[in-house]
């Protein structure tokens, strides 16, 4: 293990770069993460327990990650059928599709929470359609996930684009000419090599979705235990001054993140070995 | 472009093309088109006149320029991290890779409160910063710092999977016969990255462009002098002259299409270069 | 050798990005006749400070022939306040509660005193809690107790976080308790109040957006000032009514001691706030719908019309409606007691959402 790790720093420069990694890391990432740690310690254990056990927290905590549990499970499936589209199909207007699917990063989530507020009120484009069936869809939590599908557009198609184009069609060939269908063969021989680009998307937009804030307030219509999101939360704790609460509340999402991306981190490990191996 | 399509079933190729564009035109294009529709909807001359109005026009310069030193900064840290995290093997290297995504899952609240907490009134650094006479949030430093913050691993994640899979022979072979790192980045390496780079930076760029939670805990929304245009539409907004906040997200919208647009020519240009190689 | 390049280069890099942080850090000391002044504000306040602060800037020109250069912000007035006491260079403060000035001061940079320091409570403006409806007034809606109609909607915004929804409440917990009910009672009649409210949202402004652009609800329980100016920006849609009770708000006005010493501002930001209750501002006030302290200029602006609805903005521009019985925050012991006992966690507002 120790000769295979010295073997492969035969390239030179692990200093200079770990180095400028870290320094840069460190001050912009890690030094005002710990005033993070260090406004929550004013704490003690069990306040902070009680601080984040609240009835009112821990229910804005379960509509943050079940809002944005749904609107991952959205977009992977839908970033995987934008994926697939623009890698296998030829049709015009592809480029201009492939060009579109960034625009969710660069539009102001605020300006995207207003107008996905006004198209899905009960008199909006959308929402007086919906309405018809008696849906709606702007102030309850179908709303948070819009608005959070919105924002998380970019993730899967993106990370599963670049690994479908390097899929050789060989594969599928193969496997047809060994007569299997259409659907065995997605989903035994390509949907298997997609997992870690699915798991690396889906993780990104969970995450980005539990600590999404501008487009949300504006459409959540943010009533406690109904549609009160955690960010939220943590805006009103710093409105009454109690930096404290609204560190430690700030601190469980950002657990809550770590963990994902670490069991993404984890995914990502598992499927390199494979292919690796 | 070569696509994999084979002898597939034309249905399902158009019903899938049918249900990306569905996917993309409900959840991106209408939205976009509510936003030209009201921008525009007391015609041409008054959007005019909210896009050239003087606190407009600073806010434009203010996110220009804060997503150029973003841009900068995170391609110089991208460049690093990637290289760092790919062509060398050492301990704690995912939890490593781990922390540098942490900022893009974040809550920007939580992005804006931590800079508020680190460099703000109450911090210990305070008194040292006000002695050197820097203030830090509240004024562009802080805007700047919290949209290097929300991109921070947006070049790197594009670099990682590419450098990954190029592997590290070619670097190798190059350091065995005596190049320096700085000959092996340039000759051997940059040349495979180009174009994930580009990406990085027109993603960084675009998002450097919206962003809004953070900064807007940061910015202290002084008109003309640390609004952001996001920060300045919902100033508009607010303010009920949404004809005006809908006239500049437009206008953020056409800048973000033109750095998509830009990327698409030059990446068109890379092709011919390639095959004609 | 390409390894003392590249370092070279980085560390020039690096070198350039923190002058240029620097460079935009400092600020250029008040040469020649300019000052400049910081304004820190609350969110309906927008279109009075651009009236009021061209009128101060001609006023300060003509005095001593400087040119004032004043920016404003505008936000929640709670953490407009929260900046300030962060850093934000406020010279001075304008916001919605005695409260949230009370927080800057308890951050150590306004001195104490500051309600004193200018006439009426520092509060240059007041106003009350009206209910704004749509035209028609279907669900005839008049007062407190219509609110507790199953059939109605309302629209306000969330106490814990806007200052102008801790009036709305206040006002609400006011009139129940007028009536002679005990706390149980009016908590009760409360928690079915904000059980008809379809949006909470996170500010005043917010939830006006909400009721006016977005159609819902039926009636926005809102600043005086922001029900008017719905009215005048959208004539003949709205009816305002003013219910038999309501709360006069005082937004309070203070100079921020430390910044102004540090800035060399004082006498200006003084000056700015000194010259609110001059008739010339009383009346911009006026015109902006807020309530002006002076007694002559209130006067001219009382509407002569009877009633309590009103459907049309008067041709005069007299619009105050003076037969309605106010009570104001001394009633409830003050801002101090008033957040302890019903906004603080686990306070009675977080019982009217407890489960």
């Amino acid at each position: 293990m120790s000769a295979a790790r010295r073997q492969q720093r035969v390239i030179p420069g692990f200093g200079l770069s770990l180095g400028v990694t870290v320094t840069m890391l460190s001050l912009i990432v890690l030094i005002p993460l710990c005033s993070l740690v260090i406004y929550t310690l004013e704490l003690s254990p069990a306040e902070f327990w009680e601080t984040v056990t609240r009835a009112r927290v821990l229910s804005s905590l379960w509509v943050s990650v079940s809002t944005a549990l749904c609107a991952a499970l959205v977009n992977t499936v839908m970033g995987l059928v934008l994926a697939w589209v623009l890698v296998r199909y030829d049709f015009p207007g592809k480029r201009v599709m492939d060009g579109m699917i960034e625009l969710p990063f660069a539009l102001p989530t605020a300006v995207a929470g207003i107008a996905l507020t006004h198209l899905t009120t009960t008199n909006g484009w959308v929402g007086s359609l919906f309405a018809r069936f008696g849906i709606e869809i702007a102030y309850t939590r179908l709303g948070i996930t819009v608005a959070l599908v919105f924002v998380g557009i970019p993730f899967v198609a993106r990370s599963v684009q670049p690994v479908l184009e390097k899929l050789d069609p060989q594969y599928e060939e193969a496997a047809h000419m060994l007569g299997a269908g259409r659907g065995y063969t997605f989903f035994h021989v390509i949907l298997p090599e997609l997992r870690a680009p699915l798991m690396a998307g889906f993780s990104m937009a969970f995450a980005r979705g539990i600590g999404e804030y501008g487009s949300v307030v504006f459409i959540a219509g943010n009533t406690p235990y109904e549609t009160e999101i955690a960010p939220l939360l943590i805006m009103s704790e710093l409105q009454e001054y109690d930096y404290s609460a609204a560190t430690s509340l700030a601190l469980v999402m950002l657990a809550i993140s770590f963990l994902v991306l670490l069991a993404n981190a984890a995914v990502q490990h598992r499927a390199a070995r494979r292919s690796n191996g | 472009m070569k696509t994999g399509e084979s002898q597939g079933r034309p249905w399902a190729k158009w019903a899938l093309i049918g249900l990306a564009a569905l996917f993309l035109g409900v959840m991106l294009v209408l939205p976009l088109i509510y936003i030209l529709t009201v921008a525009f909807r007391e015609g041409v001359g008054v959007f005019i006149a909210a896009i050239t109005q003087s606190d407009a026009l600073k806010a434009v310069l203010l996110t220009l320029g804060t997503m150029l030193v973003t841009v900068a900064v995170n391609t110089l840290f991208g460049l690093f991290a990637a290289w760092c995290l790919t062509k060398y093997a050492f301990r704690g290297k995912r939890v490593l890779s781990a922390l540098i995504d942490l900022p893009v899952t974040l809550s920007p609240v939580t992005a804006g409160l931590i800079y508020l907490l680190t460099y703000g009134r109450q911090s210990i650094l305070y008194p040292l910063l006000q002695r050197l006479g820097i203030t830090i949030v509240f004024a562009v430093p802080g805007v700047i710092l919290a949209t290097i913050f929300v991109t921070f691993p947006l070049v790197s994640r594009e670099l990682i999977p590419v450098l990954s899979a190029q592997g590290t022979q070619e670097e190798e072979a190059a350091a065995l016969m005596g190049a320096g790192t700085w000959t092996i980045f340039r000759r051997v390496t940059f040349p495979h990255i180009r174009w994930a780079l580009l990406y990085g930076v027109v993603l960084c760029a675009a998002r450097a462009m919206g962003e809004f939670g953070a900064v807007s805990v940061v910015s202290g929304h002084l008109s003309g002098k640390t609004n952001t245009l996001p920060l300045y539409i919902e100033l508009l907004y607010q303010g009920y002259d949404f004809t005006g906040a809908f006239a500049v997200s437009a206008l953020l919208v056409v800048m973000s299409v033109i750095i998509l647009i830009l990327r698409s020519l030059l990446e068109r240009k890379g092709d011919k270069a390639r095959n004609a190689h | 050798m390409g390894h003392h390049i590249k370092t070279g280069l980085l560390l020039c890099l690096c070198a350039a990005l923190l002058c240029a942080l620097a460079a935009c850090g400092g600020e250029d000391g008040g040469e020649g006749e300019v000052v400049e002044l910081t304004n820190v504000s609350y969110d309906p306040t927008r279109e009075l400070y651009a009236a009021y602060n061209q009128l101060f800037s001609d006023y300060w020109l003509d005095l001593t022939g400087q040119t004032v250069e004043i920016t404003q912000s505008h936000g929640g007035s709670g953490s407009q306040a929260l900046q300030v006491a962060n850093g934000l260079e406020a010279d001075v403060v304008t916001l919605a509660l005695e409260q949230d000035v009370q927080a800057v001061a308890d951050a150590g940079l306004i001195e104490d005193g500051f309600v004193q320091e200018f006439d009426n409570d520092s509060a240059p403006y007041t106003s009350i809690i009206v209910f704004l409806v749509r035209a028609g007034n279907e669900k005839e809606i008049t007062n407190w107790d219509d609110l507790l109609r199953e059939d109605v909607e309302i629209v306000t915004p969330n106490p814990k976080t806007s200052g102008g929804a801790r009036w709305n409440y206040l006002a609400a917990w006011y009139y129940f308790e007028r009536q002679g009910l005990e706390e149980e009672e009016i908590l009760a009649n409360m928690t079915t109040l904000f059980q008809n409210v379809v949006v909470l949202d996170s500010g005043a402004r917010a939830a006006t957006t909400s009721f006016v652009e977005n159609g819902q609800g039926d009636v926005l329980i809102a600043w005086e000032n922001e029900a008017y100016l719905t009215m005048e920006e959208y004539p003949g849609e709205y009816e305002i009514v003013i219910p038999s009770v309501s709360i006069l708000c005082q937004p309070t006005v203070a100079v921020v001691d430390e910044v102004v010493d540090r800035n060399g501002t004082r006498e200006v930001a003084e000056a700015y706030l000194e010259y609110l209750y001059s008739e010339e501002a009383q009346r911009l006030v006026a015109e902006n719908y807020y309530r002006p302290c002076n007694a002559e200029i209130y006067q001219e602006y009382v509407s002569q019309s009877e009633g309590s609805v009103i459907t049309a903005l008067s041709g005069d521009g007299a619009w105050i409606v003076d037969a309605v019985e106010l009570v104001d925050i001394d009633y409830f012991g003050g801002w101090a007691e008033a957040t302890q006992r019903h906004f603080s966690d686990g306070g009675l507002f977080d019982q009217i959402f407890g489960e």
